[in-house]
C-alpha cells in the first residue's frame, strides 16, 4: 500500500531522516517508535507531502505523492493541533471535511454516533470553539475527523498522547477495529510501548532518521523495546 | 521582591515577540510611536496659544479647563475598549512562595505603568510649561498637574473595577454624548460647571488632594476586589466565550466555493483581528467625507482617485493583503485534504468582490457631493473588483507570515512584510497615473473610463489569471507551510 523508496531529508548538513525503503502493505497495523528527534513526524509529513524530502518517494496506494494529489481522497490524518480549525465548534469542523470528503451533514451525523462512547459527551453540544476544549478533547475531534469520509490510509502521529486512560482503551479498539477487515492501513507512531505493541502488528523503531528495528509484534516484543530503549 | 518583578518585567519586554520582528517593521512602529507622541507634545505646547487667539477675552487656562471633561470621559471609553488588567501574567508566580497580595499590588502596580498613563504625560506636562511662561503661580500650576496626573490615575483603576461590565460602559459612553449633544446644541452649557472645579485648583493647590485621594481609594478598591479573586477559575481565567453558531446554509447557493465562504464568514466574525478588519473596512467609507468636504482637494481629480478606491476598496485592501495567512494556523490540514485550490482561492475572491458591491451600494449617498465624485467612485468599485482583488490574491502567495487571529487587531502588524507596502504601488499607483494621463490628455471622463476598463480587463480575464495564480500558490505550497509553521 505504501512503499517507501530511498527517503531521506536534509537540513543543511543536518540528516534527519534517511529511510532506504520501507514497505507497508494494505491492512497492516503499523507503528513508529523512536525518542524525539529520530524522525517519525518528519517521515508523516513527507508522506502527506507537507514537506519535500531531499531523495526519494514514497508512493500511496499508486500514487506518488508529491506528484499527484490523488492520494488525499483515500487518506485521513491527524498530526497536531494545527491540523484543526480552532475557531469552529467540533461539528462545524466534522461538517467541514466532510463536506470535502462528499458526505453531507446528516452522513456526518450519522457517522459521529458510533463514537458517542469515545467523545464521552465531551465533543458534541458542548457549544465550545476547538480553540477552547482541553488537549485530549482536541486530540479526540481530531482523530475522528481523520476517519471521515472512509480513508483507505489513516496516519496518527502520537494519538495516545494526552487522552485519558478510558480513551486510550476505547482508542486502541477502534484502531483494531479499523484494520479486522485488512481493508483500512494505519499508521501510528508513539513514545508509549505499551500502547503501540498492543494495536500494532509490525513495529518500526527509528534512532536519528533511520529504521534501526523493523518487528512483527509478538508476546516478547514490548520486552524487547524496552531493553532497546533502557539505555 | 520588587528588584526580580523588574528583572522580569524587564525580560518579558525585551523578550516579547514584539521585538522578533524585521527592522524595517520596528522602524515603521517607532516611527508611529514617535509620530504620536509628538503629536501629543504639540498639543501640549499648541492648545494654550491656540486658545488664546480662539478667545481672547476668556482665561485660557478656564477655556481649557472647561473641556478637560470630555477629555476624561473619552479617555475612560478609549480605556475601556483597548486596556485590560495583565492578570495572566501572574499565573506562573501562584504556585512560588509569594503572598498572593503581593502578587496583587504587582499587578495594579504594574497597570500604572503604562501607556495609557504615559502618553496623557506627554500633553499635561508641556501644557503646564506653557502655564508657568505665562505666569500663572507655580504652586498652582504644579497643584493643576498633580491633579491631572492623580484623576489620569483614577480613570485607571475605575476601567479595571467596571472592567467589561457593558452596563456601565454603555452608561458612560451615554453621558458623553448626551454632554456632547446638550452641549453642540446649546440646551444647557455644563462645562462651566467642570470647568469651576478644575479652576479652584489653581487657586487653592491643596485640593489636588482631592482626586489623589480618589484615585488611592479606586487603587484599594482594586485591591480589595482582586484579593480574593486570585485563582485559576475567578481573575486569572481566560473568558470562554459561548459558541454562536449560525445557520449558513444560505451560502449553498454560492455552489462548490460555498464550503469557503461559510469558513470564512466564520473566520471573520469569530477571531478579533479578522472582526477589526470587518468594521474598518466600514470606516473607510467614510474616507470620502475627510476630502470631498475641503475645496483643496476637490480641486485636485487625481487625489480624488486615491480616496475613492479607498471607498469601496476597505475589505478588499485590508482583507485581500493577508490572504493566505488567515488560515496559516491549519494550512498544514488544509494541504492535506482533498481540496482544490481554485475553489479555496476563488472563495476568497468572491468574497471579496460581494463586500467591494455592499461597500459600493452603501458609497451612493456620496452623489450628494458631485455627480463626478460618484463615477470616480464606480471606477474605483470596478477597478477594486477587476484588478485589485485578483492582483491581491496573487500578491499573496508571497505571504510567508503567520498570523495569530486571536490577537488584538488594534495596530496589529502581526503578518506585514515587505509584500504589504510593495503591493500599494499598483493598487494605489496605476489608478492614479491612469487618471492623471487620460484626464490631462482627453478629460475628466476618459480618466474614468481608463480606470474603468482596467477593472473590466480583469473581470473579462478572470479565469487566465486565476489559472496563473493557482500556479503560483500550488509551486509555493512547501514554502508557504514551512513559514506558517514559524511561530
Amino acid at each position: 500500500m505504501i512503499q517507501s523508496i530511498n527517503i531521506s531529508k536534509k537540513y543543511g548538513q543536518a540528516e534527519v531522516l534517511n529511510i532506504e525503503s520501507l514497505d507497508i502493505p494494505k491492512g497492516q497495523s503499523f507503528g513508529l517508535v523512536g525518542n524525539n528527534g529520530a524522525g517519525k513526524t518528519t517521515y508523516f509529513n513527507i508522506l502527506l507531502d507537507l514537506i519535500r524530502p531531499t531523495t526519494g518517494e514514497i508512493i500511496n496506494n499508486n500514487v506518488v505523492v508529491n506528484k499527484s494529489e490523488d492520494w488525499k481522497t483515500f487518506t485521513g490524518s491527524f498530526i497536531d493541533e494545527s491540523f484543526l480549525i480552532d475557531y469552529l465548534t467540533p461539528e462545524e469542523y466534522f461538517y467541514f471535511i466532510g463536506e470535502l470528503r462528499g458526505m453531507n451533514t446528516a452522513d456526518i451525523d450519522t457517522f459521529l454516533q458510533q463514537f458517542d462512547e469515545f467523545f464521552n459527551s465531551e465533543i458534541i453540544g458542548k457549544k465550545k470553539y476547538l480553540r477552547d476544549l482541553s488537549k485530549g478533547n482536541q486530540k479526540k475531534a481530531g482523530i475522528v475527523a481523520a476517519l471521515i469520509g472512509n480513508p483507505e490510509v489513516v496516519i496518527l502521529d502520537e494519538p495516545f498522547a494526552n487522552l485519558d486512560p478510558t480513551t486510550q482503551i476505547r482508542l486502541k479498539q477502534i484502531i483494531k477495529e479499523l484494520t479486522e477487515n485488512r481493508e483500512i492501513t494505519v499508521l501510528i507512531s508513539s513514545h508509549d510501548l505499551t500502547h503501540v505493541t498492543e494495536v500494532c502488528e509490525r513495529i518500526v523503531v527509528l534512532e536519528k532518521g533511520e529504521i534501526v528495528k523493523d518487528i512483527k509484534t509478538s508476546a516478547e516484543t514490548l520486552k524487547e523495546l524496552e531493553s532497546h530503549f533502557a539505555v | 521582591m520588587i528588584l526580580r518583578f523588574l528583572k522580569l518585567e524587564w525580560k518579558q519586554f525585551f523578550r516579547s515577540s514584539y521585538w522578533q520582528k524585521s527592522m524595517a517593521l520596528n522602524m515603521l512602529m517607532g516611527f508611529f510611536a514617535i509620530y504620536f507622541l509628538v503629536s501629543f507634545l504639540a498639543l501640549g505646547f499648541g492648545i494654550i496659544p491656540i486658545l488664546k487667539e480662539f478667545s481672547p477675552d476668556v482665561d485660557p487656562l478656564q477655556k481649557l479647563n472647561s473641556l478637560l471633561i470630555f477629555w476624561f470621559l473619552g479617555d475612560l471609553i478609549f480605556r475601556y475598549l483597548m486596556q485590560k488588567l495583565p492578570m495572566m501574567n501572574i499565573k506562573p508566580l501562584l504556585i512560588l512562595p509569594i503572598k498572593k497580595t503581593i502578587l496583587v499590588h504587582y499587578v495594579l502596580g504594574k497597570s500604572v505603568v503604562s501607556f495609557f498613563n504615559f502618553l496623557p504625560l506627554f500633553a499635561f506636562i508641556p501644557i503646564s510649561i506653557m502655564l508657568l511662561r505665562e505666569d500663572y503661580s507655580t504652586i498652582g500650576v504644579l497643584g493643576w498637574l498633580a491633579a491631572m496626573i492623580s484623576l489620569t490615575l483614577f480613570n485607571n483603576f475605575i476601567n479595571f473595577l467596571i472592567n467589561k461590565n457593558n452596563i456601565a460602559f454603555t452608561s458612560i459612553a451615554f453621558i458623553l454624548i448626551t454632554l456632547i449633544t446638550i452641549q453642540y446644541f446649546g440646551v444647557y452649557d455644563i462645562t462651566p460647571f467642570f470647568g469651576h472645579l478644575f479652576d479652584s485648583l489653581i487657586k487653592t493647590p491643596l485640593l489636588a488632594i482631592v482626586p489623589l485621594v480618589l484615585a488611592i481609594s479606586t487603587y484599594f478598591l482594586n485591591f480589595k476586589d482582586l484579593k480574593n479573586k486570585v485563582y485559576l477559575d475567578d481573575a486569572i481565567s481566560k473568558k470562554i466565550k459561548e459558541a454562536n453558531t449560525v445557520d449558513l446554509s444560505w451560502a449553498d447557493k454560492l455552489g462548490d466555493v460555498s464550503i469557503f465562504i461559510k469558513n470564512d464568514i466564520r473566520l471573520i466574525w469569530r477571531n478579533k483581528r479578522t472582526k477589526t478588519v470587518f468594521f474598518m473596512s466600514f470606516l473607510f467609507l467614510f474616507y470620502g467625507l475627510l476630502f470631498f468636504t475641503q475645496d483643496t482637494y476637490n480641486n485636485m481629480p487625481t487625489f480624488l482617485v486615491f480616496v475613492c478606491i479607498f471607498i469601496t476598496g476597505g475589505f478588499t485592501l485590508n482583507y485581500g493583503q493577508f490572504i493566505p495567512a488567515w488560515d496559516s494556523s491549519h494550512y498544514k490540514m488544509l494541504m492535506s485534504q482533498n481540496i482544490r485550490y481554485r475553489k479555496f482561492l476563488e472563495s476568497k475572491w468572491v468574497l471579496m468582490v460581494v463586500m467591494t458591491i455592499i461597500l459600493y451600494f452603501l458609497s451612493i449617498p456620496y452623489i450628494y457631493f458631485g455627480v463626478d465624485k460618484f463615477l470616480i467612485i464606480t471606477a474605483g468599485a470596478i477597478f477594486n473588483i477587476g484588478f485589485n482583488s485578483l492582483f491581491l490574491l496573487y500578491a499573496g502567495s508571497f505571504n510567508r507570515k503567520r498570523i495569530d487571529l486571536n490577537k488584538s487587531g488594534f495596530s496589529n502588524m502581526q503578518g506585514t512584510s515587505a509584500t504589504q507596502f510593495l503591493i500599494i504601488i499598483p493598487i494605489m499607483g496605476i489608478p492614479t497615473i491612469l487618471f492623471f494621463i487620460f484626464s490631462k490628455l482627453i478629460g475628466f471622463n476618459a480618466g474614468v473610463i481608463a480606470i474603468a476598463i482596467t477593472g473590466l480587463i480583469g473581470i473579462l480575464f478572470k479565469n487566465y489569471f486565476m489559472n496563473l495564480i493557482e500556479k503560483k500558490y500550488l509551486q509555493d505550497k512547501y514554502a508557504t507551510i514551512h513559514a506558517f509553521d514559524q511561530k
